[in-house]
C-alpha cells in the first residue's frame, strides 16, 4: 500500500465560519496504480490530497504513506517525508522561473543533496520528450511543456507516490492528453504510484481507478473507467444530491 | 539549492543594487576612514622623520603642566643655556644646537588678518643657520633684532618678499620686522607638514617665544661618527640629570607624528559616525527589501518546501542572498572608500599648507573591516525575513492568495518593550549615574528607541497613513495610491522608519541646541553687565588674544566706566588641574558678572591671592585663609592664599588670580575684555574708539553685548551643520528605500496595474497613483521623525535642566520644512517606479505571473 487514509476528518475554521471539508474518509491507494479523485467543485478533493501528502494537518483520523504515519510528524519529519517519499504536480506555478527546465527537474534531488540516477533521468527525459528543451526557462515553454517538466521533476526522484492536483486544469485538451498519457505510462512501465485530483471525466479515464467524493465523503468508486462510465457515475451522483440524498 | 538561490539573485539585480547601496555607503565611510588615517599617518611619519633627520638626540625639559589630563595648549618648558654647554662636553657629541622654539608665532598677512592654521603649528624659532633640512631660498638669515626669515609657506600665504615689513604676534603684542630671508626644506618643500615657521635672532626668539632671555626649549644634538644615538641619549641624560627629557631623533619623530595622528582620530570619528548612520538606516532598507522579496517569492519558497526543502535550507537560501549582496556591497564600498580616503587626504594635504602625501595606503584593517561590516550588517538585516520565509507552509504553493497580513499584536508589543528599554537606558544615561559609560548608554538608548518606534510604526501607520492619504482622495489615482500605501502596513512602516531615523536625529539635535542657545542667551542677557565685549573667534588650541595695553587705554576712554580684562589658562592647583582666570580688575569682574561672595572678600586681590567659586571650593575642601600651591604653565609653583569664595554661576567659575600672574600663563595676554559704560554714554560712540585701539590686535574685535552673545552661541551652529550633513546622508538613503519599496510594489502589482490600465486608467493617472503612495509614505516618515526627534530632544533638555538649559525651544519652522521636504522626497522617489508602472504593456502585464 502506497498511501492510506483512515477515518479522516478535516474541519476549517470554527463557529459560524466552520467548514467540514472531509467527513470520515477511508481510502487506500495501491502501489503502481493510477488513482483519480473525482468530485464536484468544493467536494474536498484538494483537501484530501493535501492531507494525504502531509501538506495539511487532519482534524481527526490517520494517514499513512508507505509505512510512515504522516499524522503526528513534526515539521522536520514532514520535510523528510516530502523530500524522500512524495512528488507533486500542481495545477500551475510548478516551476521556478529563474531555473532552466533541466535545473527544475533536478531541483528536488539537489535539495535533498542526492545524485541523480543518470539512466533513470535519461528515461524520464525521453518519456516526457523534452530533450531539446532542457536549457529553456519556463517562460520559453508552452503550458503543456511546463507541466511535462513538472511531471519529469516529480518522477526524477522516484517517490513512493506522486500527488497531482488538476495537472491538466490549465491545458487545452491536446496538451492535457499528452501529460495524462505520460502519467499513465509511468505507472504502467515504471510502476510509479500516482494520485490525481481532477474534475474532468476525460482526465479521470486515464486512471486505473476513480474514487468519487461528494460533500467530503467517498460516495462511489470505478475500476478501469472510461469517460462514459465516469460521466454516468457523476450524473448519478448529481441526481442523488439533487434528490436530497 | 545554492544554484537556485544564486539564479534567483541574478534575476533581481536592480533591487539588489538598490538595497545594497546603503551598505556600500556605510562601508565606503568605514574604509575611507582607514585609508585616510593610514595615508596621512604615513605622510606625517615622512615629514617628521625628515624634520628630525639632522637630529640624533634631542633634549627638552618636562612641561610644567601635562596636557594629557585636560584640554589646552602645551607649553614647552625651558632650560638655561648652561645645559647646552654641558651637553657639548658629553663625549660622542659632534655638535649641539640650542633651539628657542615654540608654537604661537602668528604672522599678520597683507590683508591685516592673522594667518590661521587648523592643526599644523605656527612655529617661532631662533635662526640656527641652514641646518638639517632647512635651505635658504632667498636672502639670508636674521642678524639684527628687527629681522626675520620666514618659510616659503608663510611667504606665499602672507604674500611676503624679501625686504617687506611684517607684523608678528607672539607672547608679546604685535611687533614689526623686516623679512630678510625666505627658506624652504629639502625636497623642494615650502613647509614641513603645513607648519608655518618664523625665524628670529636667538635673543628675540627667547624673549618672544619663550618669555625669558638666555633659555632654550630644545637642544638638537649630532652624534660623532660611530656613536649610536641610543647610547648617546643615555649618556646625555646622565650628564643633565633630572628634569630633562632626552630622546633619540627617531623617538622624537615618532612622538611628533603620533601627536598629529591623534588629531586624525577626530576625522576618523566623523567618518565613522557617517558610516554608523548609513549602516543603521541601511539595515531598515535591506530588511524591507528582503521582506518584500520573501513575500513575492512565497509561492516559490513554498514550492521548494513542498519538494522537501527543510526550514534551514530556506533560511540558508535567503542568507546566501544576503551574503552575496553584502560581499558585492563591501567590494564596491571598499573601492569607493579608497577613493574617498584619497580625496580627503588630498584635500587635507592642500589645506594643511601642502603636505606631501606618502602614497595611497590601504591597510589590511580597511579591507577586513569593510567586509566584516558589509557582511554583518546585511546578514543581520536578512535574518528576520529569512525566518519568516522558513515559516511559509508548503501548502502556500497551491493557494492563490499569499498568506494574509498577520496581526500586528506581537510586533507592537515587541516595539513597546524595546522603546521602553531604550527610553529607560536614555534616562539612565542622562541622569549621569552611569559613569564612564554615559555616552554609550545614551547612544544605546537612542538606537533602541529608534528600533522600538520602528517596530511600533506598522501600528501607527494605519490611522496616520489613512488620515494623510485623505488629503489626496479627491481623485481616483490619489485614492488608489492612498489605499496602496495602507495595504501593507509593515512595508510602509519600515520604509518610513528609514526616513524617520534621519529626521528624528536632526530634529532632536536641533531641539537640544536651540534650547541650549536660548537658555544661554537668556542667562547671558540677565547676567552680563557690560555693554561692550572684546573677543575673537578661536580656531585652534590657542585662544585669540590682544595687547594688554588696550585695557588701560580703554579704561581711559570717555564714556567707559569699567574694564575687566580676562586671561585664561589651566593650572595645577593643590595637585589638581583646573581653569584659572587672571583679571585686570577684580571689582570690574565682580560687577560685570554680578558675582556675590559666599565667604571672604571678592573686592580685590593682591599678589599670591586667589578667589574660587563655591562649587570648586566645596569639591576641593577649600575655605578662606587656606593656602594652596599653584603651578602655572610657566615658572615655578607658588603658594597662594584663598581670600574669597564667590557664588557659583553658569557663566563664570574656577580660580581667579590677579593679572600680574598672567605672565606665566600659556597665553600671557588678555583673551577677553568686558567694558561697562558710564551712565549716559552710548555704545555707538564708544565702539569706534575701542576699534581704533585694537588696530594692532587683529585677532580680536569689539562687539556689543547682543552680538557677543550671538557670537558665543553661534559656536553651536557648527555642530548643527555637521548633523545636517548626516541628515542629508540619511535622507538620501531613505529615498533609496522608498524607490526600492515602490519599485518592488510596482513589480508585485504588475497584473493589477495591467488590469487598471486595461479598464482605462491613463498613464498620467498611473504615475499620479504611484506618486501619491510615495508622498504618503515619506510624509508619514517625516511626521514620525519630527515627533520622535522632538521627544528625544525634549527628554535630553529636561535632563540638562540642572546644567542650566531651562528653555525648551521647539523648531516649528524647521519641522514644517522637513515635512515639505519629505513631500518633495516622495515625489522624487516616485519618478522611476512611476515611469516604469506607466510603461507597462497592458497585455503583457495581465499575462504576467
Ligand atoms: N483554507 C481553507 N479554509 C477554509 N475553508 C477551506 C479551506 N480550504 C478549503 N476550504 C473549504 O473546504 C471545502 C473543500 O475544499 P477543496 O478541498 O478545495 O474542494 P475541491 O478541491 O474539491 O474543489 C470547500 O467548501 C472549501 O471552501
Ligand atoms: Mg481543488
Amino acid at each position: 500500500m502506497a498511501a492510506r487514509a483512515n477515518d479522516v476528518w478535516k474541519v476549517y475554521g470554527s463557529g459560524e465560519a466552520q467548514v467540514v471539508a472531509l467527513r470520515g474518509v477511508n481510502a487506500e491507494f495501491e502501489r503502481a496504480r493510477f488513482t483519480a479523485i473525482m468530485g464536484p467543485s468544493g467536494s474536498g478533493k484538494s483537501t484530501l490530497m493535501h492531507c494525504l501528502a502531509g501538506l495539511d494537518s487532519v482534524t481527526r483520523g490517520t494517514i499513512h504513506i508507505g509505512d510512515t504515519a504522516v499524522t503526528g510528524l513534526g515539521d522536520a519529519g514532514l520535510t523528510k517525508l516530502r523530500r524522500d517519499k512524495v512528488g507533486f504536480i500542481f495545477q500551475q506555478f510548478n516551476l521556478l522561473p529563474t531555473l532552466t527546465a533541466l535545473e527544475n527537474i533536478l531541483l528536488p534531488l539537489s535539495i535533498a543533496g542526492r545524485k541523480p540516477d543518470k539512466e533513470w533521468l535519461d528515461v524520464v527525459i525521453e518519456t516526457v520528450g523534452l530533450r531539446d528543451r532542457l536549457g529553456h526557462r519556463p517562460a520559453q515553454l508552452s503550458g503543456g511543456q511546463q507541466q511535462r517538466v513538472a511531471c519529469a521533476r516529480a518522477l526524477a526522484s522516484r517517490p513512493e507516490v506522486i500527488f497531482a492536483d488538476e495537472p491538466t486544469g490549465n491545458l487545452d485538451s491536446r496538451a492535457g492528453a499528452e501529460v495524462l498519457g505520460f502519467l499513465r505510462r509511468s505507472v504502467a512501465e515504471y510502476q510509479q504510484t500516482i494520485v490525481m485530483v481532477t474534475h474532468d471525466p476525460v482526465a479521470a479515464s486515464y486512471a486505473g481507478r476513480v474514487i468519487f467524493l461528494a460533500d467530503g465523503q467517498i460516495v462511489s468508486e470505478l475500476i478501469e473507467p472510461t469517460p462514459d462510465t465516469v460521466l454516468d457515475t457523476m450524473k448519478k451522483l448529481d441526481g442523488l444530491t439533487e434528490a436530497g440524498l | 539549492m545554492l544554484r537556485a538561490t544564486l539564479k534567483s539573485l541574478l534575476a533581481r539585480k536592480v533591487r539588489l543594487v538598490l538595497s545594497g547601496l546603503a551598505v556600500v555607503l556605510g562601508v565606503m565611510f568605514v574604509s575611507g576612514a582607514f585609508v585616510l588615517t593610514d595615508t596621512l599617518g604615513r605622510s606625517f611619519d615622512t615629514v617628521f622623520s625628515d624634520a628630525y633627520a639632522g637630529t640624533d638626540v634631542g633634549v627638552s625639559a618636562k612641561p610644567k603642566i601635562d596636557v594629557s589630563e585636560m584640554e589646552g595648549m602645551e607649553v614647552a618648558a625651558t632650560f638655561p643655556a648652561s645645559a647646552l654647554e654641558k651637553v657639548r662636553e658629553v663625549p660622542g657629541v659632534a655638535s649641539a644646537t640650542g633651539l628657542a622654539m615654540a608654537d604661537g608665532a602668528r604672522v599678520i598677512g597683507s590683508n591685516g588678518k592673522v594667518l590661521t592654521s587648523v592643526g599644523p603649528p605656527q612655529l617661532g624659532s631662533n635662526w640656527a643657520g641652514e641646518t638639517g633640512q632647512l635651505e635658504l631660498r632667498e636672502g639670508r638669515g636674521p642678524t639684527a633684532d628687527t629681522e626675520v626669515a620666514v618659510n616659503a609657506g608663510v611667504a606665499k600665504a602672507a604674500k611676503l618678499a624679501v625686504g617687506d615689513r611684517v607684523g608678528v604676534l607672539t607672547l608679546q603684542p604685535k611687533r614689526d620686522f623686516t623679512v630678510v630671508g625666505i627658506f624652504g626644506y629639502s625636497g623642494d618643500r615650502d613647509s614641513l607638514g603645513g607648519a608655518q615657521e618664523v625665524a628670529f635672532t636667538e635673543p628675540v626668539a627667547q624673549e618672544l617665544m619663550l618669555g625669558q632671555p638666555g633659555v632654550f626649549s630644545e637642544l638638537s644634538v649630532k652624534a660623532a661618527d660611530g656613536v649610536a644615538p641610543a647610547e648617546l641619549r643615555d649618556d646625555i641624560a646622565a650628564a643633565l640629570g633630572d628634569g630633562y627629557v632626552v630622546k633619540t631623533g627617531e623617538q622624537l619623530s615618532d612622538d611628533a607624528a603620533a601627536g598629529l595622528k591623534e588629531g586624525l582620530a577626530f576625522f576618523n570619528n566623523i567618518l565613522l559616525g557617517f558610516a554608523g548612520v548609513a549602516l543603521f538606516v541601511g539595515i531598515f532598507l535591506i530588511l524591507n527589501t528582503f521582506s518584500i522579496i520573501v513575500a513575492q517569492r512565497t509561492r516559490e519558497l513554498a514550492l521548494l518546501r513542498a519538494m522537501g526543502a527543510g526550514r534551514r535550507q530556506v533560511i540558508g537560501s535567503v542568507l546566501v542572498e544576503a551574503v552575496a549582496i553584502g560581499l558585492v556591497a563591501s567590494v564596491l564600498g571598499l573601492g569607493a572608500g579608497i577613493g574617498v580616503g584619497a580625496l580627503l587626504a588630498y584635500v587635507f594635504g592642500q589645506t594643511a599648507g601642502g603636505l606631501q602625501l606618502a602614497g595611497l595606503g590601504v591597510p589590511p584593517a580597511a579591507v577586513i573591516s569593510s567586509f566584516a561590516v558589509g557582511l554583518i550588517v546585511t546578514v543581520i538585516a536578512a535574518v528576520l525575513p529569512a525566518m519568516r520565509a522558513a515559516r511559509i507552509p508548503p501548502i502556500a504553493a497551491m493557494q492563490d492568495v499569499a498568506t494574509p497580513d498577520r496581526p500586528l499584536t506581537k510586533i507592537s508589543v515587541a516595539g513597546a518593550v524595546v522603546t521602553a528599554v531604550g527610553g529607560t537606558l536614555m534616562a539612565l544615561g542622562l541622569s549621569g549615574n552611569t559613569g564612564d559609560n554615559t555616552l554609550l548608554t545614551i547612544l544605546g538608548g537612542v538606537l533602541l528607541s529608534f528600533v522600538g518606534v520602528a517596530l511600533l510604526t506598522p501600528l501607527i501607520s494605519r490611522p496616520v497613513v489613512g488620515l494623510l492619504g485623505r488629503l489626496f482622495s479627491w481623485s481616483v489615482p490619489g485614492k488608489l495610491g492612498r489605499l496602496n500605501s495602507g495595504r501593507n502596513p509593515r512595508r510602509t512602516a519600515i520604509t518610513a522608519a528609514a526616513l524617520m531615523v534621519g529626521i528624528a536625529l536632526v530634529t532632536g539635535v536641533t531641539v537640544i541646541l536651540d534650547s541650549a542657545k536660548s537658555s544661554i542667551s537668556a542667562l547671558a542677557e540677565d547676567t552680563i553687565q557690560a555693554e561692550l565685549v572684546i573677543s575673537g573667534a578661536q580656531t585652534g588650541a590657542r585662544p585669540p588674544s590682544f595687547d594688554p595695553a588696550v585695557l588701560d587705554q580703554a579704561a581711559e576712554l570717555p564714556g567707559v566706566a569699567m574694564v575687566a580684562g580676562l586671561y585664561g589658562d589651566r593650572a595645577v592647583v593643590g595637585g589638581k588641574q583646573g581653569w584659572i582666570t587672571a583679571t585686570s580688575s577684580v571689582p570690574a569682574l565682580r560687577e560685570i558678572y554680578r558675582a556675590s561672595p559666599t565667604a571672604g572678600s571678592i573686592d580685590s586681590l593682591g599678589p599670591n591671592q586667589l578667589l574660587v567659586d563655591s562649587g570648586t571650593a566645596k569639591d576641593r575642601g577649600l575655605s578662606v585663609g587656606d593656602t594652596v600651591p599653584v603651578q602655572l604653565s610657566r615658572g615655578d609653583a607658588r603658594t597662594y592664599t584663598v581670600t574669597g569664595i564667590y557664588a557659583e554661576s553658569q557663566l563664570f567659575g574656577g580660580f581667579v588670580v590677579p593679572a600680574s600672574a598672567a605672565a606665566d600663563f600659556a597665553v600671557p595676554q588678555p583673551t577677553q575684555a568686558y567694558l561697562k559704560l558710564a551712565p549716559g554714554a552710548s555704545v555707538d560712540q564708544v565702539m569706534p574708539q575701542v576699534e581704533t585701539l585694537l588696530a594692532d590686535s587683529p585677532e580680536v574685535s569689539v562687539a556689543d553685548r547682543a552680538d557677543f552673545i550671538e557670537q558665543q552661541t553661534s559656536q553651536l551652529d557648527g555642530l548643527l551643520t555637521m548633523i545636517q550633513i548626516l541628515l542629508a546622508l540619511a535622507i538620501v538613503i531613505a529615498v533609496l528605500g522608498i524607490v526600492n519599496t515602490l519599485a518592488l510594489s510596482v513589480l508585485e502589482r504588475t497584473r493589477e496595474l495591467g488590469l487598471l490600465r486595461a479598464i482605462g486608467l491613463r498613464r498620467g493617472q498611473t504615475m499620479r497613483m504611484i506618486t501619491v503612495e510615495a508622498v504618503v509614505i515619506s510624509v508619514f516618515g517625516a511626521l514620525l521623525g519630527v515627533a520622535v526627534g522632538t521627544g528625544l530632544g525634549a527628554a535630553v533638555v529636561r535632563a540638562l535642566r540642572e546644567d542650566g538649559i531651562t528653555d525648551l525651544v521647539v523648531p516649528w519652522g524647521q519641522m514644517g520644512v522637513f515635512l515639505g521636504l519629505a513631500a518633495v522626497v516622495g515625489v522624487v522617489a516616485a519618478v522611476l517606479p512611476a515611469i516604469r508602472a506607466a510603461r507597462l504593456n497592458v497585455l503583457g502585464a495581465i499575462a504576467h505571473e
